[in-house]
Parts: C-alpha cells; structure tokens; sequence
C-alpha cells in the first residue's frame, strides 16, 4: 500500500490537468523527497511531501502547458468560456450514463478553476486535508485558504447549477 | 453578476462544514444562522458544490506509472553497482541517469543509502491519519451510553437505510446479516474524522458492533486491516468507495469474520 504517492500522484495531475506532467512532477518530486529526507524533522510525510509535489510542479511550467486557463462567466464575454461550453455536447445521451456524464463536467468545471482556487479545493475534497495544513503545504495563510475555497466552491456550485440548466 | 450582498460569516459557516470548529464555536454560529438569510444561502452553496466532488474524481496512481517509478527507486537502491557501472550500460533513461548519477556521487560519500531505503520505509508506510482508529473506538464508547447507540432503532435495512436520507450527505449502504448471526440493531449519525458519519449497530449475542461508513477520496478496493485500542477491536476496510470501519469487544477473529460477511453480502 503506497498511501503517499497517490496522494502525490493526484495533486501533481490536479495542479497540471495533464498525465504526462503529472508523472515527471511526482517522479522529480520523488526524487527531491528521497534527497532532502535527512533533513525533514516533521511529523507529517504526507504535508510534507504534498509540498514537494507542489513546488516541483510549479518549477516544472507544466501548469501552463495542459489546458489553457481561461475564466468561466456567467454570459460569455470575449476571453471567457460559458460553464455552458464545458458541457461537451457529445456525450452519451443513455440515462445510464449520465452519472458518467456528472462526473465528467464536474472534472472539466474544477480544472477550469484558476490553479490558486483549484488547489486548496483539490487538498481539502480529495485528499481531506484540514486548512492548517492546507497552509502548510501552499504556504498561505489559513484566512486566505478559507477565502479561496469559499471562492472556488462558490464558483464550482454556480456553474455546475448552469450547466444543469441548459 | 450582480454582487451578492456578504456577510462575514461566511467563511464561518464553511469552517463549520468542514469539521474546522469546536463545539462552542458552532455553537455560536447556530445562533447566529439562525437569523442570517445569507448565511443560510452559503451553506446551501457550499454543501452543493462539496456534493458534486466524491471520490471518483481522485486520480490514483496508474499501476504503469507506479511500476516505473518504483523500478527507478529500486535501481536507486543499488547505488553502488549504478555508480560503478559505466555511462553507456547504465539501465537508467537519459534523464533520470544523470539525475542519479550526480545524487549519488554526492550522496555516496555520506553515506546516505541507508536515509534514502528509510526515508522511502516511512514516505510509504506511514499512517494517513494521526489515529484513527482511537476515535473510531472513543465514538464506539460514547455511543454505548443509555440511549445513544440508534437514532433510529430497527431490524429492517429498508426502514434504517431511508432514514439517512437528508440527514447524511450520501446513501450508506445497509445490509442485515443476521441470516450470520449479525442482525442489524438500528442507525444513527455520528462524528469522526472531523465530519458526519452513518454508525450502523449490529450485534451478535450480547456484543454491540458498531460499522462507521462515510465516502472514501481513495476509491480503490482495501483489504482488511485490524487494530486493537482500549480493548475493543477494530476492522477497517474500502469497499464500493467507502471508507468502513467495525469496532466492537467482539473477540478479533468474529469481527474479522463479520467484516468478511459484510464484504460478500449483496
């Protein structure tokens, strides 16, 4: 049981929406962990090395390489793509599917979210982390990781709710 | 948009969903939501959008992409025969050759292969949480005070299970075992891991069992692992994206078994 590198595996892919990058991320984080583990006096491995995965993806520029940000809107404004568009039109139109479906424009509309929204949104649903070491590991203050989780699911909810309307 | 008007609650209300306040603070909160209708509006917000992510969405690690990467913490391992061996013969890819070779030429002379084997033992093997089984066993007992063990005391998974509906953020799954000699007692909401919980009560003979269930972010199968706190024993396993964990002063072999029963039961 590798119960850290999932958890370094799913921020590395949440942070660069991309499979490729996520794996050169993990495997440079990985290998930075192994190097500096001497000198880790903490109590948290994982905190720990969700940190290394953080900074070796910011390092890596691959935030940029994935799918293009882009701000979601209300209405489409010149720039902005309407939580309307991340709805792909092709999917399967069987009633079995649509949990597929959810799941698949849920995906699309978190990692539409700005990197500094998605990522404390990633590290509190997905890996459960409490704000004290969302900070830790994004080193940000605890009243700011409240403000940009409040945002991102303020955002994640409002267009969800859009896209359910079309 | 127009700007919603704010209240500096707000981020309170969030904290409270999330398990980030202490009893006087949420306390304090009630109060106050009570009489906030844009309070009241984020809450309904947020609990929207925390219902809209679950499990499915965790990106495990691919077994490919684990399989290579262990193959290069492996060949890590060996640092001598790595470092000795000459550049062209070297297993390594291109990348990761030159990132080892340069490690181990400085790592070599302090003697760190033994850091690196244990650093790996810990990144690896390292529990996720501080202890959790402590609270699932604390929970077990607070539980077993008169009159807190069922909110909703009944034999029939049909009428336990529905009686979640809206109080819980998902649908626990319930099943009766007592064609196992488990029979279900009855359900009731609980608090561990720093959100709401569904205890389900089983019993055999005159043993209390009590099986935690909430949503798991791992969604990958678990086996069983055990553990032993104050006495009680403790089961915890992931099954169907969630998270289980079985406590009672059952002896270890018969909760073994009844978290086998209920892994086969349909």
């Amino acid at each position: 049981m590798l119960p850290h590198l999932d958890a370094a595996y799913n921020l590395a892919r949440w942070l660069t929406r991309d499979a490729t990058a996520a794996e050169d991320v993990v495997q440079e984080a990985m290998l930075r962990a192994l190097t500096y583990f001497a000198s880790f006096k903490g109590v948290n491995p994982r905190a720990w090395l969700l940190q290394i995965v953080r900074n070796a993806a910011y390092a890596s520029a691959s935030l940029e390489r994935g799918m293009q940000f882009v701000p979601i809107a209300a209405t489409a404004e010149p720039g902005a793509v309407a939580a309307e568009d991340l709805v792909s039109s092709a999917d399967d139109p069987e009633a079995a599917l649509i949990k597929t479906r959810g799941e698949r424009q849920v995906r699309e509309l978190i990692a539409a979210l700005p990197v500094e929204l998605r990522e404390p949104l990633v590290l509190r649903e997905l890996e459960e982390l409490s704000y004290k070491e969302i900070a830790e590991i994004t080193r940000i203050p605890i009243g700011t990781v409240m403000s940009r989780l409040f945002r991102a699911r303020q955002l994640l909810a409002r267009s969800a709710a859009r896209g359910e309307a079309t | 948009m127009i700007a919603a008007p704010e209240c500096d609650k707000v981020l309170l209300v969030q904290a409270e969903l999330d398990g980030e306040l202490d009893a006087a603070e949420a306390a304090a909160l009630g109060a106050h939501r009570a009489e906030c209708p844009i309070c009241q509006a984020a809450a309904a917000e947020l609990a929207q959008a925390r219902a809209l992510i679950d499990a499915r969405l965790y990106h495990a690690m691919p077994e490919d992409v684990r399989g290579r990467l262990m193959a290069q913490i492996a060949a890590a391992q060996r640092p001598r025969r790595t470092a000795d061996s000459p550049q062209g013969a070297s297993p390594l890819p291109g990348r990761w050759r030159q990132w080892w070779s340069r490690w181990w030429s400085s790592a070599a002379g302090f003697g760190l292969g033994a850091v690196c084997a244990a650093a790996l033992a810990f990144l690896v093997i390292a529990p996720q949480a501080p202890d959790l089984a402590e609270q699932i066993v604390s929970g077990h007992i607070r539980a077993l005070q008169p009159g807190h063990l069922e909110d909703v005391p009944s034999s029939d998974q049909h009428t336990v299970k529905p009686w979640f509906d809206g109080r819980i953020d998902f649908a626990p799954p319930v099943k009766d075992l007592a064609a196992q000699r488990f029979p279900l007692r009855g359900g009731r909401l609980d608090y561990v891991a720093g959100r709401q919980v569904a205890a389900l009560v089983y019993q055999r003979d005159k043993h209390v069992i009590d099986l935690f269930v909430w949503p798991a972010a791992q969604s990958a199968a678990r086996p069983n692992q055990t553990a032993e706190r104050q006495g009680y024993n403790v089961v915890h396993w992931v099954q169907d994206g969630m998270n289980l964990w079985a406590v009672s002063d059952l002896e270890a072999g018969q909760l073994r078994e009844f978290a086998e029963d209920w892994r086969r039961s349909p």
